[in-house]
């Protein structure tokens, strides 16, 4: 399918888009709006991910081999990772991993944090400051837990809650801050970039993880800036997302009436929230699947009396958050993998097992990469969702 | 009274050459222009009757009819000849004047002033021709939460798509990844990717499903009584929305008992005069319309003078035969919300909670507020009707000054039930004006559910819009009750019209929805993203909170 | 057999199936031509009755078992075996009105030819044409062409 395309000729398109980017990072005015339009190469993206179901972990350097075999179906403007059990040591603290433009934001950032969490460490992320990312901006995480929050009524201290008030909060400051992740035991790593330039930036080889997710990013609705690339994350859940939503209006109108912001500007934000929002409700994978990619009507009258009652029920209380447009997503969380192709198949998406491995990309190459044979192989098709756990009994593992 | 100063509004033309003196023009008019002088056996007009609707010239078999408008009066660009016509006729006749059907001043419009988007390479347009396109909506309010978190087994198919067994998967390789769900919701059976369907072990509904009717193209007919409007134009709707999936609605004259076969797609209006209404009527039809205000008259009830009240009407509205039908402005028993709720309350218990029930209110200048509160007050759907809106009657001083477009209402509505964290909740009619499926497809983008349609359905029966149905004399055998007239809509093709405009516009949408790469309806919902002014000032824009055209996403 | 059946319910009055019956059976292919273009245009085969509200159109019901033939006093009138139309000879008709006096719905008329002799006009379901022209111009579906179990409407 897809060759093992050398790296010639990237740099200079990375430099382009890291340099225009980061000069403008200095103008404090800067909005991010102004990116738009500037470059507008259509395309797809890729995105990839992998999971051990013992839970044991992988090093980061097999979701950046799998990522570097699809360097084509990015454009050097956005490229990311999350992984989960990545911080073993630290597991019961939140992890917020941030994009800071210069330390005044940062102070601004840390007021904000202390209100909801008791830092417990902070530190800079590791990584290569070499080429153009020698002007790239700040990137820190921050070991917190939570507290109780002016925020919050007297005494309540839901951490889901104080997490999504705190990330929208540092949010709002964008592009001159922007929150990565702010999970347990997990953390998403992006930038401008490709995916190989962006994991060695990261030194994303360096962290082991039992479930890992990787995408490359040919923004064109939404202008390429660090705060932009994928995952999107919020608490324990990341979204990579190749596609675009024609129903982003309506979707946005759904999730800012159950107080959402939307300050990214775009799709996969939306993604990140609903997925949050039908979680917050206590709703499983499979039916958050069936919420995003319903099935259509004409196969719902078809049902028995329950299935199409449920359906129909379904769809009339969430089709603001029915995902129209063509998408395939990877949602991470702590414990799994979801994979989900839109309702007409528009995206490619397959995934692979491999003894405890399961795999998912956009191509099949990015599988073969890491993993030449494989046990199963299978397109997803359309509506389709697969879910990938890491067995109870390897729960320890990820914890 | 000396001579009148009045002039004729149109002129009748008729070409000697190609009138073949068949007389046809002399019985179809319902005005009485025509006439054939048996003495000197030739065709007269009588030009200062004519209301130019049309019936002679579209009837006329050779074509030798035509209607001018007559240049009478000296005219500026201040003093129009339709206020110089107006004031000379108060001058003569010293009453309110009359008109019909909906307003028809220059105010702007701003569906002209909107423009669709559609997809290109980064999202692929769908062809409705080769991929459904899903236009069905159900009325009525939304469900909150309808399935449990927890669930109880009973398999059903996660997407109506079982996952494909690959042939070359060894039953044993089933690596199984098995399912544990935090916060106790084991649904799923999973991602192995050899095992038969993908299961949500959950048919439980969490609670009782709120009542609602499933309407396959989100277009109603909008209320227009008998009385109104014939019985047979009402016949002709009626049968038009069963064939079609959707709803007509009674409006405020009660039902007919014709309208038997279609209770399953009535809605019911109780309006301020509550013809008609009792526990039986309410409980005839799937929806209850309590109707505030209409936008061709806000704050005026209906008006249904005696002469049309014949038999028919007289029984189905439950007055005396030949009496005026007049509806208060207000209802009598609502001047605040927490009477409109005490009724809604009231309707709800008298159908056992077993329908939903609509407020309609007009377009005006605190539309929002008052649909706010009409949700809070428990209404399942707010129908709002906008300044284009028509009547059979109205004062034209308050159907041409009064109200609201309807696309700067809905905006308002819709922003405001978001706001409040209601617009999910209820289920918003957007009426008055809509013209054909761009304009459809830009009023669910500006954030209604569905939009009623009264004006484009009697254009399609033959109205010629020469707003004179308050006359009860209409050609066209629509607005009247006179039997020489009402026999000139059959029902049976009356409904084919409709049929056929529905089912056109039905198309157009899914092609609007195809293009913008959209194939559910509930995605293009409030989706002002996908619309763009043109030549539209800042302020209009954020109004309709749509951007301008030329800028981005 | 197929027959025109007029709805009184949804008969507006407007004579077009007059109008366009005389087109039918004129030699032009113009309505002004064929009521203008010679000294006489062809009369129609229907004629509208009214008596308001209601109209209706009147023609031949071409009966089972027609009268008018049984009338006929020249065997002008017949039957047509094959079709079930009534229809009449020319050559053979003296317009002597008998067949006029003998039809139970007044569905025949009777004129004065070019030549100073009468004879009669009736329906013949114009025989060149898939549906009748009086259905064909009816605007609102009153007249239709269909084949009933009751011969009247």
């Amino acid at each position: 399918m897809v060759a093992h395309y050398g790296l010639v000729g990237c740099s200079t398109r990375l430099l382009c888009g890291v340099n225009s980017v980061l000069s403008r990072h200095d103008n404090q005015d800067l909005h991010y709006e102004d990116f738009e339009g500037r470059i507008r190469i259509p395309s797809g993206c890729a995105i990839a991910g992998l999971i051990n179901r013992k839970g044991e972990l992988t090093s980061g350097h097999t979701i950046a081999e799998m990522m570097a075999v699809m360097h084509e179906r990015s454009n050097g403007l956005g490229a990311g990772y999350a992984g989960y059990g990545i911080y073993p040591d630290r597991s019961d603290s939140y992890a917020f991993h941030l994009i800071l433009a210069d330390e005044w934001i940062q102070q601004e950032v840390e007021v904000i944090l202390s209100r909801a969490f008791s830092m417990e460490s902070k530190e800079e992320i590791p990584v290569k400051r070499i080429g153009a990312y020698k002007q790239a901006p700040l990137v820190w995480r921050y070991f917190c837990s939570p507290r109780c929050s002016p925020w919050m009524a007297d005494g309540e201290t839901d951490a889901d809650e104080l997490l999504l008030k705190t990330t929208m909060r540092i949010n709002r400051l964008a592009p001159r801050a922007t929150v990565m992740s702010c999970g347990k035991n997990m953390g998403v790593f992006k930038g401008v970039g490709y995916p190989e330039e962006i994991a060695e930036f990261f030194r994303i080889d360096e962290y082991q993880g039992y479930s890992w997710i990787g995408h490359g990013r040919f923004p064109t609705n939404t202008p390429g800036w660090w705060g932009g690339a994928h995952p999107f994350s919020i608490g324990e859940i990341a979204v990579v997302h190749n596609g675009e939503l024609s129903s982003y209006g309506a979707n946005k109108n759904y999730l800012e009436s159950c107080s959402y912001e939307l300050s990214l500007q775009t799709d996969t934000e939306v993604m990140a929230y609903a997925v949050h929002y039908l979680r917050s409700q206590g709703y499983s994978w499979g039916l958050i699947a069936a919420i995003f990619a319903p099935p259509h009507w004409s196969d719902i009258d078809r049902m028995g009396d329950r299935e199409r009652e449920f359906y129909t029920a379904l769809r009339r209380a969430y089709g603001g958050l029915l995902m129209n447009g063509p998408f395939s997503i990877i949602v991470a969380f702590s414990g799994g993998l979801m994979a989900l192709n839109d309702r007409l198949k528009l995206r490619p998406l397959i995934a692979g097992t491999s003894g405890d491995f399961l795999y998912m990309a956009s191509e099949e190459a990015a599988i073969r990469q890491v993993c030449e044979r494989l046990d199963t192989l299978k397109p997803l098709e359309a509506g389709e969702a697969l879910i990938g756990l890491v067995e109870e009994e390897s729960r320890c593992h990820v914890a | 009274m000396p001579r009148s100063l009045m002039q004729p509004e149109f002129l009748v033309q008729r070409d000697k050459e190609r009138c073949i003196e068949c007389k046809t023009c002399v019985r179809q008019c319902g005005f009485g222009v025509h006439e054939y002088e048996e003495a000197r056996g030739v065709l007269v007009s009588n030009d200062s009757e004519c209301v130019s609707c049309r019936r002679c010239v579209v009837f006329c078999p050779t074509g030798a009819l035509q209607i001018k408008k007559n240049e009478a009066y000296r005219e500026n660009s201040y003093w129009t000849e339709d206020r110089l016509r107006d004031l000379r006729r108060q001058a003569e006749f010293g009453g309110t004047l009359l008109t019909g059907m909906g307003c028809d001043r220059t105010y702007p419009i701003y569906f002209d002033h909107i423009l669709l988007n559609a997809s290109q390479v980064t999202n692929p347009p769908i062809d409705p021709l080769r991929e459904p396109i899903e236009t069905r909506v159900y009325i009525g309010r939304r469900p909150e939460k309808p399935v449990p978190a927890s669930a109880s087994g009973c398999g059903i198919p996660l997407t109506g798509m079982p996952m494909q067994v690959s042939a070359e998967v060894p039953a044993a390789v089933s690596a199984e990844m098995p399912c544990e769900m935090p916060k106790g919701a084991a649904t799923v059976e999973l991602g192995e990717m050899a095992k038969g369907p993908t299961t949500v072990e959950s048919g439980e509904m969490a609670t009782e499903m709120p009542p609602a009717v499933k309407l396959e193209i989100p277009v109603i007919f909008s209320a227009m009584s008998f009385g109104s409007i014939s019985k047979n134009a009402i016949l002709s709707i009626a049968r038009a929305a069963a064939s079609l999936g959707t709803m007509f609605n009674t409006g405020e004259g009660g039902m007919h008992r014709d309208l038997e076969p279609y209770k399953d797609h009535m809605i019911v209006q109780v309006a301020s005069g509550r013809f008609g209404v009792d526990p039986s009527y309410l409980n005839a039809g799937r929806i209850i319309e309590i109707k505030i205000g209409q936008g061709a008259k806000p704050g005026i009830g209906g008006h249904l003078p005696g002469e049309k009240v014949g038999e028919e009407i007289a029984l189905t509205r439950g007055i005396p035969r030949g009496s005026d039908a007049i509806s208060p402005a207000p209802h009598h028993d609502i001047y605040s919300i927490e009477d409109l709720r005490q009724l809604i309350y009231t309707a709800k218990e008298a159908t056992e909670y077993r329908k939903p029930v609509s407020v309609k209110i007009a377009a005006v200048h605190n539309v929002a507020a008052i649909a706010s509160g009409a949700a809070r007050a428990g209404a399942d759907i707010i129908a709002v009707d906008g300044l284009r809106g028509g009547t059979g009657a109205a004062p034209k001083m308050i159907r041409d000054n009064v109200g609201l477009p309807i696309e700067l209402a809905i905006s308002a509505v819709d922003r405001r039930l978001r706001r409040e964290g209601l617009r999910e909740k209820v289920f918003l009619i957007a009426g008055g004006g809509i013209r054909c499926s761009a304009d459809l497809a830009k009023i669910i983008c500006l954030g209604a559910d569905a939009a009623y349609i009264g004006t484009a359905a009697l254009l399609a029966l033959g109205c010629h819009l020469c707003h004179k149905c308050y006359t009860g004399n209409c050609s066209w055998g629509i607005a009247t009750q006179n039997p020489y007239l009402t026999r000139r809509i059959n029902p049976e093709l009356g409904s084919q019209r409709l049929i056929n405009l529905l089912t056109a516009w039905s198309h157009e949408l899914k092609e609007i929805m195809g293009a913008m790469g959209i194939n559910a309806i509930e995605s293009l919902r409030g989706n002002r993203l996908q619309l763009r002014g043109v030549g539209l000032p800042e302020n209009e824009l954020r109004e309709l909170e749509i951007k301008q055209a030329g800028e981005a996403m | 057999m197929k027959r025109v059946h007029c709805n009184l319910e949804f008969c507006v009055n407007c004579h077009l199936c007059e109008v366009y019956c005389t087109l039918a059976h004129s030699p032009y292919n113009d309505l002004v031509a064929a009521f203008k273009g010679g000294a006489h245009p062809e009369p129609a085969r229907l004629f509208v009755e009214e008596r308001r509200p209601a109209s209706f159109a009147v023609q031949c019901r071409h009966c089972d078992d027609p009268y008018c033939v049984t009338s006929c006093l020249t065997g002008a009138l017949y039957k047509e075996e094959s079709s079930g139309r009534v229809l009449y000879l020319q050559g053979k008709c003296i317009g002597c009105g008998t067949c006029l006096v003998a039809c139970p719905y007044g569905a025949i008329k009777r004129r004065m030819k070019p030549d100073g002799h009468f004879t009669i006009v009736k329906c013949d379901l114009c025989p060149d044409r898939t549906r009748p022209a009086c259905v064909e111009a009816c605007p609102n579906l009153a007249l239709k062409y269909e084949e009933r179990e009751q011969m009247n409407p």
